[in-house]
């Protein structure tokens, strides 16, 4: 055997894995997947079903979708729910100021004429729902926080991901030039529906583990210490084990990141009253600030060391 | 994404039998899966992208799992359907016999806990007092179920008299469901015009009253939860309430139900079953679980801290049916109560003790959770039940 020879198993390891490339374009972009994540978004392309990402408040649901979107080079088109949401806030409204202007200027005209042209693709108003079947290049539809809107309007929805076209009445049926990606968000405020859950790719996106959080940190604020950005990271993890009424968020991470940052604190174990000062950023209700005292703060800074 | 849907014809007759197998095991967890997931993971399983085993199992996690919940359902599962591990996951998977098991277990409990099969029927055992009751369930009357409506349900003990208990209770609920919900229907049609903003928004309309204003009441329907305590002080009362569960949650649009002695259970998918009686029976085998007491402040927080968030919008109610006898710490009780209190709307709890007679609210955890109460009522006969309905409506 020749030393030349290519071992065995060259091949697979040259084997593009579509998760992995995903990843990649993803962290590029700002957005640092776990390989769960990755898969879920690669099945979202090549079995072209919506996603749903569930997940407690401010573990970076909606980046998703804007990373995503990035990734792709595509427009995000989002549509935020919320109760008594409906279709003419979604999907399509008709300009009516611009009707009755086009009607009084064509007073004395035939009737049917008038009513023909007012009622055509001019004077209607696009909602994003309508917008996103509508695009050159198929963007990434992100449905944010679905558990609020109505039963109703999820039943409508369901209909619209299965067969992407809207009908009009006025107007005729309009049929999707482009499928987008569609991201959905909930809360689990409200029990979504089976049907949508089981159209759809599900997964559940949790606190990242401290080495995640702290690759986040590092990508999202500029000129911070590695050390500090797993500091910071450990730390959060650490409060959010504690039982508070609402754990702080990634977004809130960042904040604090940034803060310490501002204050020139190299080093938690440095300045633990600067560090307890700055806890606003990450603590968000007055029952929870009473629980952090200074001494929690202090043994969770030892812990972190 | 094209060349995946041609891909699948690569795969051989073998693995298409064992995914449906596999399949049919998650189904059998109670997992939501229809034919179109299966020919999907068919693709999956054709793609170099889940060419290995945790690759694979990734990605039919993704496309399988409905809820968090079914998560680790899927993992042990998956463990024990391709590489046979956890043997004894195995046999449990094997013996759930619906889908109904589904959330009856506590949140991160696992799977392991779950109360033995021989634990004591409530029924049997009130069937079992005959004699020192001595057969007060059986009256001569003109109406015998109207009679039944006003005994103790310590009291009926024939087996007869017990069949139609249930029955009442189960129709009990059905005709509180359609006068609640008939009432709010009439409500959401009745929709009017506003004439105030119409009138105000023609005026950019040079007078015309083109853009015509509604008012319209938006309710959300009356949301139930349930939190039945089934400890042994209440044992010859949570037969009757689960059969009255079961009625509820058969009819109410919106209901959520659960048990709870030492811990909580979430037992609205068992409830769900469509024969009463066997849902009411494997719900007592869960309910009658490991005895020792009552945590009703333990039990509170777990439902604080896990279903709240998910089960409480504006308009709920969450009804405790507990005689207030705690075993756990009456600090905690009261902590929760007031957490709860924030949350819902209206707390209710039924207490059977309170139609017994001298009956006064003396029990410690009673006492504590009482300040959080908006409706403290007795429950224990049929008609105190009825007496209810009025007081949902209101709400």
């Amino acid at each position: 055997m020749s030393a030349r020879q290519i071992p065995a198993n060259y091949r697979i390891e040259t084997v593009k894995i579509p998760q992995d490339v995903i990843a990649s374009k993803m962290t590029a972009a700002g957005y640092i997947p776990d390989r769960e994540l990755a898969t879920a978004l690669w099945l979202m392309d090549s079995l072209s079903r919506p996603l749903l990402l569930e997940g407690e408040a401010g573990v970076g649901k909606t980046e998703v979708a804007r990373a995503l979107a990035e990734t792709h080079g595509t427009k995000l088109i989002r549509l935020q729910c919320y109760e008594g949401l409906d279709q003419s806030s979604a999907l399509y409204e008709w300009n009516y100021q611009r009707q009755l202007l086009a009607i009084k200027a064509r007073e004395g005209a035939d009737a049917d004429a008038v009513e023909e042209h007012i009622f055509s693709e001019r004077y209607l108003l696009e909602r994003p729902l309508l917008a996103s079947i509508r695009q050159p290049v198929s963007p990434v539809l992100l449905i944010d926080e679905i558990d609020r809107a109505d039963e109703e309007f999820e039943a409508f929805l369901l209909e619209l991901l299965a067969d992407f076209q809207i009908s009009i009445p006025e107007l005729g049926t309009i049929t999707a030039t482009t499928i987008p990606r569609v991201v959905l968000t909930s809360n689990g405020t409200r029990e979504l529906s089976d049907a949508l859950r089981r159209r759809c790719l599900y997964h559940y996106v949790d606190f990242p583990e401290a080495d995640r959080e702290a690759r986040i940190v590092l990508s999202r604020i500029p000129h911070i210490d590695a050390a500090l950005a797993l500091q910071v990271a450990t730390m959060v993890g650490l409060i959010r084990k504690e039982e508070l009424r609402k754990s702080p968020g990634v977004a809130e991470t960042l904040d604090w990141a940034a803060a310490l940052v501002g204050l020139e604190v190299r080093h938690l174990q440095d300045d633990p009253e600067t560090v307890h000062a700055t806890m606003m950023c990450l603590i968000k209700t007055a029952e929870d600030r009473s629980r952090i005292t200074p001494e929690v703060t202090a043994r969770l800074i030892g812990k972190v060391a | 994404m094209r060349a995946l849907r041609q891909s699948e014809g690569s795969l051989g007759a073998s693995v298409r039998e064992r995914l449906v197998a596999f399949v049919r095991v998650l189904r059998d967890n109670g997992l939501v899966i229809g034919l179109a997931e299966t020919h999907d993971a068919l693709l999956i399983m054709s793609e170099p992208g889940a060419a290995r085993p945790h690759r694979l199992r990734v990605a039919l996690r993704a496309l399988f799992c409905n809820r968090r919940s079914d998560l680790q359902k899927f993992d042990d599962a998956f463990d024990a359907f391709w590489f046979t591990r956890n043997t004894r996951s195995v046999v449990k998977l094997a013996g759930v016999p619906t889908k109904a098991q589904a959330g009856q277990f506590a949140p991160r409990t696992g799977t392991s806990d779950q109360p033995g099969a021989g634990a004591p029927d409530p029924v049997q055992r009130g069937e079992g007092d005959d004699t020192s009751q001595g057969g007060r369930g059986t009256r001569e009357g003109a109406s015998h179920v109207e009679n039944l409506a006003q005994i103790d349900f310590r009291h009926i003990v024939a087996p007869g008299d017990i069949a139609a208990a249930h029955g009442i209770a189960a129709r009990l609920a059905k005709s509180m469901r359609a006068r609640l919900t008939r009432r709010m229907r009439a409500r959401r049609r009745g929709q009017i015009l506003d004439l105030r903003r119409t009138i105000r928004s023609s005026v950019a309309h040079g007078g015309v009253p083109f853009q015509l204003a509604y008012r319209q009441r938006r309710h959300k329907p009356l949301r139930l939860v349930v939190l039945l305590d089934a400890s042994g002080s209440m044992s010859l009362y949570s037969a009757i309430f689960l059969r009255f569960m079961h009625g509820v949650l058969d009819c109410f649009r919106e209901a959520e139900a659960f048990v709870f002695h030492t811990k909580l259970v979430h037992v609205s998918p068992a409830l769900r079953e469509r024969d009463p009686q066997r849902a009411v029976e494997r719900l007592t085998l869960i309910a009658q679980g490991t005895g020792g007491g009552t945590r009703i402040g333990e039990s509170l927080a777990t439902f604080n801290r896990w279903h709240a968030k998910r089960v409480i919008h504006s308009r709920t109610c969450v009804m405790i049916v507990s005689d207030g006898y705690d075993t756990g710490s009456t600090s905690q009780l009261a902590d929760e109560m007031a957490a709860l209190r924030r949350r819902c709307r209206r707390i209710a709890w039924l207490n059977p003790m309170i139609g017994w007679q001298d009956y006064a609210p003396e029990a410690a955890g009673m006492k504590a959770a009482l300040p959080y109460v908006d409706l403290f009522a007795p429950a224990h006969n049929l008609a105190s039940l009825q007496a209810l309905e009025p007081y949902l409506a209101r709400i």
